[in-house]
């Protein structure tokens, strides 16, 4: 049987993207927001979940205004990195699960999520950024991903509360999926930052501290925050926070902080990073990887 | 543009910023798909070729065209261009997100990039334009501090920066 395993939450600055493909990850600016992820990709190394279930938003790559799905599932067997104005970012295609895709897809729409299902997708910055922060630059993503896009380009976004139940919904499904596989969700975006208008650059550390406790210890309270809030305490863009409920309703209730790391800036952004596991044990099979633990 | 019809655009309230909603999306669908076009590479050859010309392809209005050309990226939001594509049109001059972002905040490149190694643009003075979200709601635990002014937000249309 499947099980969701831990959740992942990353920032995805492009910025951050540009500065791996230019190869500056060493300069002191960037050293700063690299070395904090050092124990993430030591603790994922450790984990080595079979799939990854990434939440994120396309930046008007795959989709423009023509059509604006607000949950899209990628069911296809790979996603080409799409070509932001750059050209593509130097990065592996990322390689799909279609079964456990359509799995879930059949599932949540059955759950009464009308999923938008995506057989052809390109995925931008904020799918392959966290996948470099986890597992750096190798010359093949370590294990299949399954993209969730979530509209958070036109107002409005769904709701918290509606990304927490998306998550449970995935949960759902992924327990009645028959394989053994250990998964990891990750809900990227965010933390606070306004790359729009007059008021870009604002930051607020206190909001995304704050982000981070209630997404450990209450998320249904946090779920249930306005998204006035995000974009009036957390910037414009802040509102990217809320692809993280969705992560975090993929978990139990009770979950362990395993990491957090919190940094300004990159570039426009904050960056954050935190990693919670499902304390429970698995029914069988509990692939005994318990050293992780270490590494933090 | 229609008038906020009632609490669900308390938004525009927050000052410095132009939420990307549905109004603006039908209102800026000409320059965003303009925008998308500049992601092929003779599509951006043919733009810089000939901007005006170029430009006549799409469903724009006189403002919105005059707009892009000046690279007034202020006055692109406010007519319904979003920042994930008029940043297209930046990438296609050369420029970041973060030069773009110095350029509408009226800043130059090197005051915006030390205010973001300080910290960023603080929250505080730049909650509301009507006064009435000077604190931060409960669920943050933030305390408001001494009300220091981050005035830029008022300036609305600064593009003196383009190339």
């Amino acid at each position: 049987m499947a099980k969701i395993i831990a959740g992942f939450a990353s920032s995805h600055v492009p910025a951050i993207g540009a500065a791996i493909d230019n190869k500056q990850t060493h300069d002191p600016y960037w050293q700063r927001v690299f070395s904090g992820f050092e124990k993430a990709k030591k603790w994922i190394a450790d984990v080595r979940p079979d799939v990854v279930i990434a939440v994120y938003n396309d930046h008007a790559s795959a989709f423009s205004v023509e059509l604006i799905p607000t949950f899209a599932i990628g069911c296809a067997a790979e996603f080409p990195p799409a070509d932001e104005g750059w050209g593509p970012r130097p990065v592996p295609v990322v390689k799909g699960h279609p079964e456990l895709a359509s799995h879930i897809a059949t599932s949540a729409i059955l759950d009464g999520f009308d999923l938008t299902i995506a057989n052809k997708m390109e995925v931008d910055h904020g799918l392959t950024v966290p996948l470099n922060l986890a597992f750096g630059s190798p010359d093949e993503w370590p294990c299949p991903v399954i993209p969730i896009a979530v509209n958070v380009v036109q107002y409005p976004p769904p709701t918290g509360r509606r990304c927490f139940d998306l998550g449970r919904a995935i949960r759902k499904a992924v327990a009645s999926y028959p394989d053994d596989l250990r998964i990891v969700v990750f809900g990227t975006g965010g933390m606070s930052h306004q790359i729009s208008g007059p008021r870009a650059g604002l930051i607020n550390s206190k909001f995304d501290k704050a982000f981070l406790d209630g997404l450990t210890k209450d998320p249904k309270k946090l779920a249930a925050m306005p998204h006035l809030e995000y974009m009036r305490e957390a910037g414009a863009e802040g509102i990217e926070l809320v692809m993280w409920h969705v992560m975090r309703g993929a978990l139990d209730d009770k979950v362990k902080e395993v990491y957090r790391f919190y940094t300004v800036p990159a570039s426009n952004t904050a960056v954050g990073n935190i990693i919670l596991e499902n304390v429970a044990k698995p029914a069988k099979k509990a692939p005994k990887k318990k050293a992780l633990r270490k590494a933090a | 543009m229609a008038q906020a019809k009632s609490k669900e655009n308390e938004y525009e309230d927050i000052p410095g910023t132009f939420v990307f909603n549905a109004e603006r999306s039908r209102q800026g669908y000409g320059i965003n798909m303009f925008c998308m076009s500049l992601m092929k590479d003779e599509n951006r050859k043919a733009f810089k070729a000939n901007e005006a010309e170029y430009l006549k392809k799409f469903p724009l209005t006189p403002e919105q065209t005059d707009a892009v050309l000046k690279r007034d990226y202020n006055r692109m939001l406010e007519l319904g261009g979003n920042i994930y594509f008029t940043a297209k049109l930046g990438a296609t001059d050369g420029h970041s997100f973060r030069h773009l972002a110095a350029v509408m905040t009226g800043s130059t490149q090197e005051d915006y990039a030390a205010m973001m190694l300080k910290g960023g643009r603080s929250v505080e003075g730049n909650r509301s334009r009507s006064g009435k979200y000077d604190k931060p709601a409960k669920q943050t635990s933030a305390k408001p501090k001494a009300k220091t002014a981050a005035k830029s937000a008022k300036k609305s249309k600064s593009s003196k920066k383009r190339k």
